[in-house]
């Protein structure tokens, strides 16, 4: 175990050089500087500026210096907000993206496989094409037509829930972004629960299982659940980090200080530091729930060896 | 029956003339409604996309300064008006065309550069295939908006890039099946006898594990074409996909989001179009994978 664990993160360290390499240089390779779009600075001033961030410095000497920072914990100034270092600003904004992510793959975990579950069980029955049809309708409509529509209804017409906002995190705030969020997941978890799980039944120690007598009860949580999910934990894994990193339209429907949001006004501003940093944290988060994945996986099926 | 009588070899003939596995996959699709609806609506869809704007009495980037927030009906405009007075029927059909051309053809580029990378990466194998599944790896650890941004402020907000980013991104799944599939068909002996037979590893790449792909390649295009159309509406939500006047699907939902206070038809017409033409979609890559993967059912 421990081995497996020492090896994977060898691996990822190029894994996460390369992506640091290769967005380094295709985000200077776009035309733009931070410091455009300000009161007109003098060339003097702007020489200055360039200095003070190093960005006088030919590309390549930026570069090793830039990845020297990172490899001691260093992510560098904002070029855009004046005082705040990369960190501060990922620190302000991880919390949203955080708390509208963890819950709603929780969620969507939760109900999804209930729903995969039932649906399996009651195959071809109403039940089944219930489910099916929420799924399928969860896959064909898009977040960002589910969010103004619900919008819509629930703000704008019934007013039972606030248009936008993050308000502290009030619970009213977080229903609609979560929901929205929750249902293309609800969607696919519950449709791959359901194939694993008409599969395994399927299986000849499920029948083994039946012919002892067991109850099915015991057999589904037992012996099929284990077997069925795997198909999922290693899907949930990318698609945790997905929503945490947060998503684009939901934060800007809603209106959100999250992750997301910011990523693109960096991007858009030019704000490399900035922009290299979120591109750091996913690329992290992606290794770190794919690895989380692999051990679950190994843990829940015996015959996958950790090496 | 005389043996060499012509009734004879006709029934011969008939017996040897076997059923091949795509006309069963055929049979299996054509007998599963929700596909075959599918095919219908998107024939529909490509239809109306491409004789509609012949059809409605407004050009799609006409503005009528009267017909402003016009409801459904009102001076002619069957579904209503935008907040420049122009024709959303018109719109529609313009922009279900962008989108639908967006989706095949960066669906095309993703084809290409997948099967060809993944196809190369399962054949050749060994240090070379690592290196271009590593590259993959990397590739997926990026955040996809990332790479879309630079790349249109890099070079414009032009249609094509929009084509050719998308395009990019999404073919790294399809290379990771290609590479799957790959790894199991040179196995085979038909590849061992292309191989005897002296055919280079190019050739045998092209000529003998694409065709065998095409299964796997075929259902996942299907899925793929949705995904792109999700993705350009994405961004173009986001106010980097497709540039005013024209339209998408995406565009013509963000516009209506903003506007649904006022003008509720704006948001509801685009949303519906794009939900059916995803249904569509979706039934024909389920159906397709039941068909060419009965053991799945």
């Amino acid at each position: 175990m421990l081995r497996f664990l020492f090896r994977r993160l060898l691996v990822a360290i190029p894994t996460l050089f390369l992506v640091v390499t290769v967005a380094f240089f295709m985000m200077r390779a776009a035309p733009g500087s931070p410091f455009v779009n300000e009161r007109q600075l003098s060339p003097q001033i702007e020489a200055a500026v360039m200095a003070k961030f190093g960005m006088d410095k030919p590309l390549h000497e930026q570069y090793v210096s830039y990845l020297a920072g990172v490899v001691k914990g260093d992510f560098g100034p904002s070029l855009k907000y004046r005082d705040k270092s990369v960190l501060d600003i990922l620190g302000e904004n991880y919390k949203v993206s955080l708390i509208l992510g963890g819950v709603s793959i929780l969620l969507a975990s939760i109900i999804g496989m209930s729903l995969g579950i039932i649906a399996a069980l009651r195959q071809n029955r109403i039940a089944d094409y219930f489910t099916m049809t929420v799924a399928i309708l969860g896959v064909c409509i898009p977040t960002f037509v589910t969010a103004p529509l619900l919008v819509l209804v629930f703000a704008s017409k019934l007013g039972w829930l606030p248009t936008a906002g993050w308000n502290g995190g009030a619970i009213a705030n977080l229903i609609l972004p979560i929901t929205v969020l929750s249902l293309p997941q609800i969607a696919i978890i519950s449709r791959l629960t359901r194939a694993g799980m008409i599969e395994v039944l399927r299986s000849n120690y499920i029948r083994t299982a039946r012919a002892k007598g067991l109850p099915e009860s015991v057999i589904v949580r037992k012996h099929a659940l284990r077997a069925a999910i795997l198909p999922l934990v290693s899907y949930l894994g990318p698609a945790a980090a997905g929503l945490l990193t947060g998503s684009l339209v939901v934060e800007k429907i809603f209106n959100l200080p999250g992750l997301g949001k910011f990523f693109v006004i960096s991007a858009l501003q030019r704000d490399y530091t900035v922009v290299m940093g979120m591109v750091i944290v996913y690329a992290l988060l992606i290794l770190v729930l794919n690895l989380i994945a692999d051990m679950i996986y190994a843990a829940l099926d015996p015959r996958v060896r950790l090496s | 029956m005389i043996p060499g009588s012509p009734q004879r070899a006709e029934l011969l003939q008939t017996a040897v003339k076997g059923r091949s596995l795509w006309d069963d996959a055929r049979r299996r699709l054509l007998s599963n409604k929700a596909a075959v609806a599918g095919m219908i609506v998107l024939a529909l869809m490509v239809l109306i996309a491409a004789v509609g704007p012949f059809l409605v009495p407004f050009h799609y980037d006409t503005v009528t300064k009267p017909d402003v927030w016009a409801a459904p009906g009102v001076g002619g405009h069957l579904i209503g008006a935008d907040s420049l007075g122009r024709d959303l029927l018109a719109r529609l059909i313009a922009g279900l065309g962008v989108s639908l051309l967006i989706g095949v053809v960066a669906t095309s580029v993703s084809l290409v550069i997948g099967v060809l990378w993944g196809a190369t990466a399962g054949y050749v194998g060994g240090r070379v295939d690592e290196v271009m599944m590593r590259i993959v790896d990397t590739l997926y650890s990026l955040p996809f908006i990332f790479f879309v941004i630079l790349l249109m402020v890099t070079f414009g907000k032009n249609i094509f890039l929009i084509f050719l980013a998308i395009g990019a991104v999404e073919w790294l799944t399809m290379s990771r099946i290609v590479r799957g599939q790959t790894l199991s068909l040179k196995q085979k002996e038909f590849v061992e006898a292309a191989r005897a037979a002296g055919l280079t590893g190019g050739q045998i790449i092209l000529k003998h594990i694409v065709p065998n792909l095409l299964g796997p390649v075929v259902v996942y295009v299907t899925l793929t074409i949705p995904a792109i159309i999700i993705a350009e509406s994405f961004l173009s939500f986001l106010g980097l996909g497709v540039q005013p006047p024209m339209a998408s699907l995406g565009t013509l939902i963000s516009a209506g989001a903003q506007d649904m206070e006022i003008a509720p038809w704006l948001l509801i017409f685009p949303s519906l179009t794009m939900i059916i033409t995803l249904m569509a979609f979706n039934f024909i890559g389920d159906g397709l994978r039941d068909a060419l993967d009965p053991k799945d059912r």
